[in-house]
């Protein structure tokens, strides 16, 4: 049987700004800054203050409902500021890196000889275990269930996503070591996808079982590997991990260091050179896009992730704890004189309504964060389906999250989804609905009621 | 200060008063507002709803145009002032100036009351709710002008729009939560409310109605008169119309649902833009067409004879169904509203078909007034989501099958 995967329905947003393939050695960050919002649901009970001095890898705080799951800091330093929200809420950590970092020895693990429960415990003490997320939910995953199957996306379909062929190359150890420990912690497999025509350094791993993807985006979205593999049934739960946190998980098992180091892309119309930079979680955006980035008196948004689901964030903001691209786009704060009806040649758009974007799909855009347009009801059908792969109605599982009702969530395949898997469709939607949003808060409430 | 600034000045003033979506429905007409993503996707397709209803309204204009040409034509015809178009689609007896001033003075009031009391109860509910204003009536406001004959009293228009807008949507929540059609919601209400106006062979010709009454009161004039072909058609009387008549348009009927070729334009326009369901239009015709040969069947084998009051539209060619009265109309502008139509690809197909097939069965049975399709999508409105529902279930099926396997 063939493991091959091949979508038709999807859409490949091609935007200017694409990360040149060249790395370079990003300025060492000032300060270093984890937020607890990455880790969608988990409430953190602090364990280092303000003052407090960590080593990287050392526990800034766990997850108050399961106190077993650990989240370390990425770097050696001392934490200057928790950033408080409203009810007292921690919405971030703040730690001045040392010049000289120091790492939190974990030892090496002998992979070969361990039973799952050591590794499992291996992963939860040395802060492993946040980059590996469940389904459902997509949450921080529960270490108390035993995973079906684990999904690894190699291939990024997203808009202006860092290339994983590039940014994973040479790092096969690593990435075979994570492989094999993940192993032991499923009674299933671990499925990996691989562009189709890609030279990925995934497709030569053992131990895994080898999807190659085809087709426009979301075909390299997670989401849609585990729908057209093995799609989650109620009760069950599968693994996510995504491909560059390997690379981290693999060093630490080899040398015991937790090492956040990660290349991250830097990309987008506003970045005068888009490229590559090796930097660690955490870090402040400004240590990037100061140099040939932003130009003077630009009007930018800046968003940690890509532009579909990434988050928005200040240019004093940092990269968050799970993104692998830094995009830089225009804010689109201006108003368009008839924009609702002269014809548009340079945005994007799924009809043709004196819309052109259909004669040259390959062409490249500028767009900026524009709505274009007002947020309405559900009025139009049927766009939806043409972007969306997965085999679920999406207006209806939408509509069902609005209207709260858990069993119609439930049978329409709510357990199968994240919100990511709703970026295009809210990218098309006619009535700019926020789809995101509303299957976060569906997710939300049934993690609540149901568990 | 440019107007662009000043505007803006303006909303920020308005934005804490309740006329703010008063305000902001004029203001977006003219410009696209500078409002940015926030959470979710950080950019956006070009398409909104306006876009989406302009498009509609462009597929309609030529049917509009055709439709003031064409009230001036067919009164002219009645009176005897011209003869009957010879040249096929671009006759010069029917592109005058006499007949399009005659429509354009006849339909333009249409028009304007239609919009006017409908976007009134749209901005009186917008400020009334606190939300915007949807486009929801832009398409329905022209459809309604469309879809009427062309001597409806001003008045009439303007109480049954009131009842289609506040009845037909927005109690039901407005734009996208209503489950009937509005514009057949008006529709409805006029041909139930003041059924003289809405059949009959006098209210389809300019001045018909008027010339009437005037005979009744002692006029010595010549009576005019204009049966649709459909009207002629189940009182078993001959029309002098041919099948080019039919397709390009030169019959009575309401004011835009005339000229079937304009119509399939216009809904080849909006498949090609992907604003109009295709499937819903085809297999609508598909629907259509089925029901014409069963009836031509029928009335080929004889089981119902020449002298049968059904006989004269059950022996119509089946083909021709889809071009005598509103079933194009109906169909490509009116089934394919998204809203009141299924919402599922499949559901689509099924749905699309039993408009087309019901269209023709009512046409064929109804006594008293021999035209089904406006029936006949309301109906289908009112099951589209026990249609969607069926269809879905299909999905959580497989979903369920998919578990029971797992645990078996």
């Amino acid at each position: 049987m063939s493991n091959d995967i091949k979508i038709k329905k999807g859409l490949n947003i091609n935007l200017k700004g694409e990360a040149e393939k060249t790395v370079e050695q990003a300025v060492i960050s000032k300060f270093c800054t984890v937020r607890p919002e990455d880790f969608h649901s988990v409430i953190p009970k602090l364990i280092a203050r303000e003052g407090t001095k960590l080593k990287a890898g050392e526990t800034i705080f766990y997850d108050k409902s399961n106190e077993a799951v650990k989240f370390v800091s990425p770097v050696s330093g001392t934490v200057v500021e928790v950033v408080r929200g409203p009810k007292r809420r921690v919405d971030a950590v703040k730690i001045e890196v040392d010049s000289e970092q120091v790492y939190q020895d974990n030892g090496k693990f002998d992979i070969d000889a361990a039973q799952p429960d050591a590794v499992k415990a291996h992963f939860l003490a040395s802060g492993c275990w946040p980059f590996i997320k469940q389904r459902p939910y997509d949450v921080v995953a529960n270490p108390s269930k035993t995973p079906k199957a684990i999904f690894i996306s190699g291939y990024a379909s997203a808009p202006l996503a860092a290339d994983l062929d590039f940014t994973l190359k040479g790092k096969e150890t690593e990435l075979q070591a994570a492989i094999n420990a993940l192993g032991k912690l499923t009674s299933g497999k671990i499925h990996v996808s691989v562009g189709a025509n890609s030279n990925s350094p995934l497709a030569g791993l053992t131990g895994v079982t080898l999807h190659k993807v085809s087709g426009p985006h979301p075909v390299g979205n997670v989401g849609t590997l585990i729908n057209k593999v093995d799609p989650v049934n109620k009760g069950e739960v599968v693994w996510t991990v995504n491909a560059q946190d390997l690379v981290i998980i693999g060093e630490l098992l080899l040398t015991g260091k937790f090492n956040a180091e990660r290349i991250v892309a830097l990309a987008g119309s506003e970045i005068e050179k888009p490229r590559y930079f090796k930097t660690k979680i955490g870090s402040e955006v400004a240590t990037m896009i100061y140099d040939k980035g932003v130009a003077q008196g630009a009007h930018p948004r800046i968003i940690s992730g890509n532009v579909l689901s990434g988050k928005h964030i200040k240019p004093d903001g940092a990269l968050d704890y799970y993104s692998n691209v830094i995009t830089v786009i225009p804010e689109g704060d201006d108003y368009e004189l008839f924009g609702w009806n002269k014809p548009v040649f340079n945005k994007i758009s799924t009809s043709r309504a004196l819309t052109f974007s259909w004669l040259n799909p390959k062409k490249v855009y500028d767009l900026n964060t524009n709505t274009n347009g007002e947020h309405r009801a559900f009025v139009v059908t049927g766009g939806y389906e043409e972007v969306f792969p997965l085999d679920i109605y999406p207006l209806q599982v939408l509509k069902a999250c609005m209207y709260k009702d858990l069993d119609e969530m439930e049978a329409l395949g709510m357990y199968e989804v994240a919100p990511e898997d709703f970026a295009l469709t809210e990218f098309v939607c006619v009535s700019k609905q926020p789809h995101q949003k509303i299957i976060r808060e569906g997710l939300d409430l049934m993690l609540k009621e149901i568990g | 200060m440019s107007l662009k600034n000043k505007l803006h000045v303006l909303k920020r003033k308005f934005r804490s008063s309740k006329y703010a979506p008063a305000f902001n429905a004029l203001h977006t007409f003219l410009y696209l507002p500078d409002e940015t993503t926030h959470g979710g996707t950080h950019i956006k397709v070009a398409d909104d709803l306006k876009r989406t209803m302009n498009t509609v309204i462009m597929a309609m204009v030529p049917c509009l145009i055709f439709g003031m040409f064409n009230a001036g034509y067919q009164h002219h015809l009645a009176t005897g002032a011209i003869d009957a178009v010879s040249g096929g689609f671009f006759s010069s007896e029917f592109w005058t100036l006499a007949n399009f001033s005659i429509g354009f003075w006849k339909i333009l009031p249409l028009v304007i009351v239609s919009y006017g009391v409908g976007l009134g109860i749209e901005f009186l509910f917008a400020i009334i709710k606190k939300h915007e204003v949807e486009e929801g009536y832009l398409v329905t406001g022209m459809l309604v002008p469309l879809i009427v004959p062309v001597d409806i009293p001003l008045w009439m228009l303007a109480v049954a729009v009131a009842f289609g807008v506040v009845i037909g949507k927005e109690v039901f929540g407005g734009t996208g939560m209503n489950i009937l059609n509005p514009a057949l919601t008006i529709r409805a209400f006029l041909f139930f409310a003041y059924p003289t106006w809405m059949s009959g062979d006098k209210v389809w010709v300019e001045g018909a109605v008027e010339r009437a009454n005037e005979i009744a009161a002692g006029a010595n004039l010549d009576a005019i008169s204009g049966e649709t072909i459909l009207g002629s058609l189940a009182q078993g009387k001959d029309f002098a119309y041919s099948t080019a008549d039919m397709f390009l348009g030169f019959i009575p009927g309401s004011v835009g649902e005339t000229s079937t070729l304009l119509i399939l334009l216009g809904g080849l326009f909006l498949i090609f833009t992907k604003i109009g369901s295709w499937r819903i239009m085809l297999s609508s015709a598909l629907g259509a067409i089925v029901m014409g040969l069963i009836f031509n069947q029928v009335a080929d084998a004889g089981i119902i004879g020449e002298g049968s009051k059904f006989y004269g539209l059950m022996n119509t060619p089946f083909w021709h169904h889809l071009m005598i009265g509103g079933f194009a109309f109906g169909t490509v502008f009116m089934a394919t509203d998204p809203v009141t139509a299924s919402q599922t690809n499949k559901g689509k197909w099924i749905y699309g078909f039993l408009v087309g097939f019901i269209s023709i069965l009512i046409r064929v049975f109804n006594p008293a007034y021999p035209e089904g399709v406006m029936l006949a999508i309301l109906l289908m409105n009112v099951f589209a989501p026990t249609i969607d529902h069926y269809v879905i279930q299909g999905n959580v099926k497989k979903r369920m099958k998919r578990l029971k396997a797992k645990v078996a």
